[in-house]
This record gives structure tokens, sequence and C-alpha cells, in this order.
């Protein structure tokens, strides 16, 4: 196959100016990250040396570091449990036969119509007559069962071979040793998939936590970024810059890290 | 408990039923159950039980305050569909909607599409545009914040220096509705992108060299065959980028233009989901912002009967 020269260079213009505009913001706030409280408010996009000073801004005096590390517990904990239940759950849908069985998994699949923010008034009442509000329970728990977790590791297990199973059990493996010796090291790429979604989609939530977390001490770092924006008078942006760059580095590392999985996951060929 | 956006998978294909192991391997009346108890309680108890809860509160009229409440049947529900705030926000939603879902979505597909081109350097392209799908809407929010800042951003430094304006970009209604659209498309770019370079990288080369050699230009390849065989990820990506738009897009409002400017009956940038949010915890009408839930619970299941009717022609199984 012969390409066209002019093409490819047409091809590579249209990226660069693309990957320029779409890294641009992130550019921007890594320049700005680096500069002192005057320069950061001209539009020098020179390197500064204040980085370090303006990260120990946002991490003590604003609480980056509290922020993070609550987000951290809070997005591991989801992301484990997430894939835990739905790993459960898709075992019995797969390789049981039950009453109710297709009711159940409709059940579970239907909840993908009902987003949480649509809930969040008498989610919240709950929460208060819980006595959750103010614990990390409360951003860790409702959110524990996935139905795209389950959707996704049921259509996976069908794909493996049913003599797999079989033999198993002949072997006299019960359901919960197969699934941990043979299933789990068999849907890494799945797993892989669903961490990414749900680490990402966790740690970047937002309403939830602002209604529902009043304590500063619990409070996620997405909605504690913006207490240091909210400061009256004169924001400090090279320390807000800073905040915004710390607080997108786990579920950039965990993308990066599990970037060839999630692909892979989502191969919707794999079987061809 | 799943639903929003950047968690829906795109749907994988369905097998044929020989393939499938045989159901019920394993006999047990007993494990089953146990194996989905936990996942069925946290749904039932954080899922359908508030949903359940938002409707029952939707007919009535609350006082956080008293802590009291009032049956008043259908009243919030009329009050609602009577309000021009109600009604302006319903429409400055579906614009914004409409907007971000095609725009992000249509950019996605060209820039998927090129850096799937095998030219030098395609592997840095595509990291360096799906990258930014680990951004939340709110530090989208808070980095647009500052870009556009009309004293100091660094926006209207250059626009002064060069033209000698400086648009006040959070105050003028129109220039801060773009402004919203312009950072959702940002911020859901790398979101697409990555599911587009995905169902890319699975076509079968050889389908396309097939068509080449039968003299189908790049044109007709994208519109006979890439666009079909991606068919089901548009349908995927136009789905969870409208429920995006409806939700997700809280953070980016919140952060960027707390609702405002205020421009005919509201808030310009007041989409749905920020006026329950107001209405709910800043005004705390239990009751009112219930209602509201309730009638996006609609507006979404409508979009979804909707997605499922004229997508499910459209979708193309692959060779």
């Amino acid at each position: 196959m012969v390409r066209d020269a002019w093409k490819d260079a047409l091809t590579h213009i249209a990226l660069s100016l693309a990957v320029l505009l779409v890294a641009f913001p992130l550019l921007f706030a890594a320049i700005k990250a680096t500069q002192d409280s005057s320069q950061v408010i001209s539009s020098h996009m020179n390197f500064g040396t204040s980085l370090l000073q303006n990260i120990k801004t946002a991490w003590e005096t604003a609480r980056l570091g509290q922020y993070m590390m609550n987000s951290f517990v809070v997005t591991v904990a989801v992301t484990v449990g997430k894939t835990l239940l739905s790993l459960l759950a898709a075992l019995a849908f797969v390789y049981f036969r039950f009453p109710l069985k297709n009711a159940v998994f409709a059940l579970v699949l239907f909840t993908l119509m009902l987003p949480t923010e649509l809930l969040i008034v008498s989610l919240f009442n709950l929460i208060t007559d819980l006595r959750w509000t103010n614990t990390h329970a409360a951003i860790i728990v409702p959110f524990l069962a996935s139905a795209t977790g389950v959707f996704l590791f049921r259509q996976h297990f069908m794909n493996i071979p049913a003599s797999l199973a079989e033999a198993a059990r002949l072997d006299g493996c019960g359901p919960l040793r197969f699934l941990w010796h043979i299933l789990i090291p068999m849907s890494w790429n799945t797993i892989g998939a669903l961490a990414v979604i749900q680490f990402v989609y966790v740690w970047d939530q937002y309403l939830w936590p602002l209604v529902v977390m009043q304590s500063e001490d619990r409070q996620v770092v997405q909605v504690g970024l913006k207490k240091l924006i909210d400061v009256g008078g004169a924001t400090d942006w090279g320390a807000v810059m800073a905040g915004a760059m710390i607080s997108i580095l786990p579920p950039l590392l965990i993308f990066t890290l599990l970037q060839e999985q999630f692909s892979r996951g989502f191969a919707l060929g794999q079987e061809k | 408990m799943t639903p929003t956006t950047t968690e829906h998978p795109p749907r994988p294909k369905k097998k044929n039923k020989a393939d499938t192991p045989e159901q019920g391997i394993f006999k047990s009346r007993l494990l089953p159950w146990l194996f989905l108890l936990p996942s069925l309680l946290i749904l039932a108890v954080f899922l359908y039980y508030p949903a359940i809860e938002t409707l029952r509160l939707s007919l009535y009229q609350s006082s956080v305050f008293l802590g009291t409440e009032r049956f008043v049947g259908l009243e919030n529900f009329v009050e609602l569909l009577s309000s021009p705030v109600y009604h302006q926000s319903i429409l400055q939603t579906l614009v914004f909607m409409v907007i971000t879902v095609t725009l992000g979505i249509a950019l996605a597909f060209v820039l998927a599409l090129l850096a799937n081109r095998p030219i030098r350097g395609a592997k840095v392209y595509r990291l360096l545009l799906i990258y930014p799908y680990a951004l939340s809407p709110a530090i989208a929010g808070t980095l647009w914040l500052f870009l556009f800042n009309p004293e100091i951003g660094l926006v209207n430094a250059l626009l002064d220096s060069w033209f000698h304006i400086k648009p006040r970009w959070l105050d003028t209604p129109f220039l801060a509705f773009a402004l919203v659209c312009g950072a959702a498309i940002w911020k859901s770019l790398g979101y697409n992108v990555v599911f587009y370079l995905a169902a890319l990288q699975n076509i079968p080369g050889d389908i396309l060299e097939a068509a080449q050699i039968d003299g189908a230009g790049s044109w007709q390849r994208i519109r006979y065959i890439l666009l079909p065989m991606l068919s089901p990820m548009t349908f995927f990506l136009v789905f969870t980028n409208i429920v995006q738009a409806l939700f997700d897009s809280f953070g980016l409002v919140d952060i960027l233009t707390r609702g405002g400017p205020v421009y005919g009956q509201t808030g310009i940038t007041s989409f749905l989901i920020y006026q329950l949010y107001l209405d709910g915890f800043s005004n705390a009408k239990t009751g009112f912002a219930a209602a509201q839930a309730v009638l996006m619970l609609i507006l979404v299941g409508a979009i979804t009967v909707l997605q499922f009717r004229t997508g499910g022609k459209q979708v193309h199984h692959g060779a």
C-alpha cells in the first residue's frame, strides 16, 4: 500500500494542533504552579521557582494532604469493593441456575437508569438517619455495587469455555476456588479495565461529597480544592494550580499503569 | 450503585448461545443467593429505597427547618411545570446537551481516526489525546476559571495585547454559556477518544485493505465501513455523553460560573442538576427538589428509550 506523503503531513499538523489545544490548559496549570505570587497573575509563561512553596501552601494551609488522603482511601475502597462484589455476582449469574435469575439480573441492570445524582435528596436523608453524615462510609458504601461490573464480568465469563468449569467441578473444586484460581487469573484485562473506569469515576466525584461531607477533615480533594479558590479576596492561584496538578496524578497514574488492560478489556471483537 | 457517565461500559458483542458455558454448572440453591446478597443489599438500600423515597417526597412539601412534611399531591409538579425559571433551565440544559454531545463526539471521532493512521509517532499522539480522560469536571472548572479570569487570566492578557479587548467571560451570559460548553467538550474529549481508539483498534485491517484494493477512497472507507462498524461505540458514547451533560456538568458549573450569570429568569448556566441542588440544599425545599429529580428521571428514561429505538437499528455488529 502506498500512502500519500501529503496526507501524512496533514495528519501530523492536525494532530499536533489538537494535542496542543487539548494539553494547553494542563501545560498552563503546570507552569503557573511553579510561579510566585507576582508572576502567577501576569501573562508570564516561563517556569518559576516557587513550585515547592506552592505545593507546601496547598498541602499544609489548604489541607491538600488531608483531602488527597481522604480521596485515596475512598477511591481504593470503592474500586476494590466493587470489583469483588461484581465478581461474586457474575459468578452466581453465569455458573448457577436459580429461580428468578433473569428477573434479578434485570433488576441489577435497571440501576444503570438511576443516576445517584438524582437521588441525592433522599439519599442524604437516609445517610442522616443512619448517622453516617461526615463519615467515609457515606461516600463508600452506597457505591459498592456496580451494574457495570456485574455486566462486564458476566459477559467475560460467558466467553470462557464451559468445559473449564465442568472440569473444575469434577475435580472437586468449589465455586469460590474456581473463581479465585481460574476465573480471576483469566480476567485480568476486564478487572484492569473496570478498575480504571471506577477509580477515575470515584476520584472525580464532586456533587455527593459536596452535599454529604460538611466536615473538612473528611472532605475529598475535588471539593477541597474549591475551598482554595473561595478564600475571600485574593486567590493564591499558584497554590490552586499546584493543588490541581497534584490532584490529577493518582487517576493519571492508574490510567498509565493499566492502559494495556484498559484497551484490551474493552476489546469488542476479542473473540474473533 | 453505579450510574454516572464514566462508568458505563460499551456493550460487548452478543455471543451465540452455543458458545456460552452451560448455565448451572455448580449445583446449589443457597450459594448463588449468597454471592448476590452483598450487591443486592446495597442496591436495595442505597438505590431502590432512595428512588422510591424520592417519588414519595415529590408529593410532599417539606420544611427542613421545622422538620415537617405536608402532603400536597402533584402541587410540586404543577408549580415546576408552570415556572418560567424551570422552563428556561430545561431549555438551556437541552441546548447545552446537544452542543456538547454533538461537537464532543464528532471531534473525538475525527481525532481518533487521525491518531489511528499508521504515521510516525502515532502512539505519542494517542497518549497525549487520551490523557485528559483522568481529568475531573471540577478540575476542568478550576483551570478554565483561572484561564478566563477577566483581570489576571492568560486569555484576556493575550486578547488585550493583541486586540485591546478584555471580555468579561463569566459575567456576559452568552460568553459564559459558550465557556461552559467549551470546557465540557474539552473535558470529555479524552474519554471519547479513548473509546473510539479502542474500537478502531479492534476493526480488522483486512476489511479496510480489501476496500482499498476495490478502489474505495478514504471518504468512502470512512462512510461505508468505519462509520457503520463504529456505530455501536457511537451509540454507547452518545448515551454516556448525554448522562455526562446532564449530571457531570455540575462540578464544572459550580466552580466556573455558579450557575450564573443571570439571563432572563435565572442564571444561564443553571442547568437542571444545578437547579435541583440549589432547591434541595441551598433553599431546603426537599419536596420541590425531589419533584425535579422525578422529572429528570423521566427525561433520562425517555432519552434511553429513544436511544435504544433509533440506535438499535443502526448498530452493526461487525464482520
